[in-house]
């Protein structure tokens, strides 16, 4: 290896790959704006329908009201829902969202209630997942059990008791996670997958101009003509492919962490606060918050973690983009790669993917998890150096191969 | 000096199976003379010029380039060999300086020296005016003489050409064919690709005619016409490849 020669063709390569628009716009543009456009565009227009969903007072219908007067009573008054009257296709007006939920009433209710009679439950017909009719039947329900809370009270009032009698303490949950841990766990699954994601994105455009596109615009006989060994020639170009992988990963937690700061600011003052305190956890606006507050030293063992990842890529896109004869062929080998690599990223970001020996052993599958677990500020260091051994073997190997491919002139001169 | 011994080149694709592009190719080129090889397309003389530049491997034989061999010794003849193709393009991103630059520093040649170097280029060539503009808004002749002095950059003892004036108009093939002629006169050893027989008849001291990867015929222009009793370069061309699918050579492998 002539390390002078790998410098001069490095530093040749990055000159270029400055000029070319391509490869400016897939290693810094798309990664810079991709997270302010998930946080504003997707973030908002989720705000949008929350904020929709709370502001609309859904319509309801009782079904078999005359058992019990004073709940219908009850539900008529109440400004938090508007009653319509029941229609014969009431599941089909549900579905249609004509309607967003039912309250079935069993008979005389009121009747056996008095009568001491264990009456059969109250039920409410929603549409799972539909978050205007989720909303309905949510505020339905409240009304519903305040009217129950009221029958209770009046009960025990009657025998001479206080609220207190069945309520003799409150529970309540305390919350002794820091801040960064909340966020860990939350963007954990995330903030890998994008790292992932952009680690190859990043790579794949440079990878394919400096071979296939130097093939098919006739340079890289040029190049072969110099007395340069086909090493340094894969060194040079692979550090350049490298460093568009990096950058890119680079641009995109910069961008992560700017929009974040702003997005938090953003989606937490006035309106946003409300919508966000309210949501139900795990939904993206709910974690806006600790965004910012994830751990630094997390995110250093992020990268330091993804490196031997982005080493391998880089390989991997230089080999199979050297072996195709043009721009467009590269394109249609990588393209469907793209996938391949989000895969692990999913799986790792389901519930339950726990790290175990195994599953340290799966490229990418181990770096999201492992990633997760440093996000939210724990290290385990076994499974760290296992990872971190079995990818820096696995770059090493493609890597290998990117060198035996520049070597074969059945790939080099392929037309 | 180049000296080439029985140079053969076998090409194993899935699909036709076994091809052999250059088969057994032996001849010999001086300092300060012109080798012509011509040869119809596909006849072998891009693979051997790429062999001879160390481009591809040699499947048998071997030859020597500017003292260097090119299975021992290949990073050596590349250091001493300027190659110039219709294949081998300029990258459009960087400057006409940029890519002598970087050839030059490919080359290990020290800043002051390809400074110097490229100075006296830009003089020959007159490329003064485009010097440090952008090589894919070039005309064509612009980025004729930049690849010329991208391959003189390191002031090589052998020049290899392949087909060099192909798709280039009047003017400019005249201004290759210049070139060539000054590469000759300055003692270089040249060897020179081309289907057009009258750049053959101009050009070259010493002419090979390749046939299916074979060396058919060679010698002068006087020589052949003599053997052939023929005048035209085109009649004795087509008599030596022709007629015969495969007729034998006319030469043994040296």
């Amino acid at each position: 290896m002539n390390a002078a020669h790998v410098w001069i063709i490095y530093r040749k390569e990055l000159r270029d790959a400055l000029r070319d628009r391509r490869t400016l716009i897939s290693s810094i543009v798309v990664p810079t704006l991709l997270m302010p456009l998930l946080l504003f565009g997707v973030g908002k227009v989720m705000q949008r329908a929350v904020t929709e969903a709370r502001e609309e007072v859904p319509a309801v219908a009782v079904l078999g009201g005359s058992g019990a007067p004073e709940l219908l009573a009850r539900l008529t008054g109440d400004a938090r829902v508007r009653l319509v009257p029941v229609p014969a296709d009431w599941r089909e007006a549900i579905a249609t969202k004509r309607l967003r939920a039912v309250v079935e009433v069993p008979e005389r209710l009121e009747e056996r209630l008095r009568s001491g009679e264990t009456a059969p439950a109250v039920r409410i017909f929603h549409y799972q997942g539909e978050l205007k009719s989720e909303n309905g039947a949510r505020v339905t329900e409240r009304i519903v059990a305040e009217h129950r809370e009221r029958v209770v009270t009046e009960r025990l009032a009657a025998r001479g008791l206080g609220p207190e009698a069945v309520r003799p303490f409150e529970v309540r949950r305390e919350n002794v996670a820091p801040p960064e841990k909340v966020g860990g766990n939350l963007f954990g699954g995330l903030v890998p997958y994008f790292i992932i994601l952009l680690c190859f994105t990043g790579a794949i455009y440079p990878a394919m101009d400096i071979t296939a596109g130097e093939k098919e615009r006739g340079t890289m006989e040029t190049l072969l003509c110099s007395p340069v060994a086909r090493l340094d020639l894969v060194l040079g170009k692979f550090l350049l492919v490298l460093t568009g992988s990096l950058a890119s990963m680079f641009f995109v937690v910069a961008s992560m962490a700017g929009s974040a700061l702003v997005g938090g600011a953003v989606f937490l003052g006035s309106a946003g606060s409300a919508a966000a305190g309210s949501l139900p956890p795990g939904t993206a606006a709910a974690g806006l918050g600790s965004l910012p507050t994830i751990d630094p030293l997390g995110l250093a063992g992020v990268f330091a973690m993804v490196l031997p990842v982005a080493v391998l890529f880089s390989a991997v896109a230089l080999t199979v983009s050297l072996f195709a004869k043009s721009y467009k062929e590269a394109q249609s080998y990588l393209g469907p790669l793209i996938i391949v690599v989000l895969l692990p990223g999913m799986i790792a970001a389901l519930p339950g993917t726990e790290l175990t020996a195994r599953t340290a052993l799966i490229p990418l599958l181990n770096l999201s998890l492992v990633c997760k677990e440093m996000l939210s500020g724990s290290w385990p260091w076994g499974y760290i150096a296992l990872i971190f051994g079995s990818s820096s073997l696995y770059a090493a190997g493609a890597l290998a191969l990117a060198v035996k491919m520049f070597n074969r002139e059945d790939v080099l001169f392929r037309s | 000096m180049i000296a080439a011994h029985g140079l053969t080149k076998v090409f194993r694709d899935r699909r036709r199976g076994e091809l052999r592009a250059v088969d057994g190719v032996s001849f010999a080129v001086a300092p300060g003379r012109i080798y012509g090889l011509l040869g119809a397309n596909g006849a072998g003389k891009t693979t051997t010029l790429r062999l001879l530049a160390t481009l591809l491997r040699p499947t048998a034989g071997t030859a020597e380039v500017a003292g260097c061999d090119i299975n021992r010794d290949p990073a050596g003849v590349r250091a001493r060999v300027g190659f110039l193709a219709t294949s081998t393009a300029l990258y459009g991103r960087l400057t006409a300086r940029e890519t002598l630059e970087y050839f030059g520093q490919l080359h290990g040649l020290a800043p002051d020296v390809l400074r110097a170097r490229i100075a006296t280029l830009a003089d020959e060539l007159e490329m003064h005016d485009f010097l440090d503009r952008r090589c894919d808004r070039f005309s064509t002749g612009m980025k004729q003489k930049t690849s010329i002095a991208r391959t003189l950059v390191h002031d090589p003892a052998v020049m290899i050409f392949d087909e060099p004036t192909l798709g280039l108009d009047v003017m400019a093939a005249r201004a290759v064919v210049r070139f060539v002629r000054a590469c000759r006169d300055r003692g270089k050893t040249v060897i020179y690709s081309t289907h057009v027989m009258s750049e053959v008849e101009k050009l070259c001291d010493v002419i090979g005619i390749i046939h299916g990867g074979r060396l058919r015929d060679e010698g002068s222009l006087s020589d052949l016409r003599a053997r052939h009793g023929e005048s035209d370069l085109e009649e004795i061309f087509v008599r030596v490849v022709g007629g015969d699918p495969a007729p034998p050579p006319l030469l043994p492998p040296r």
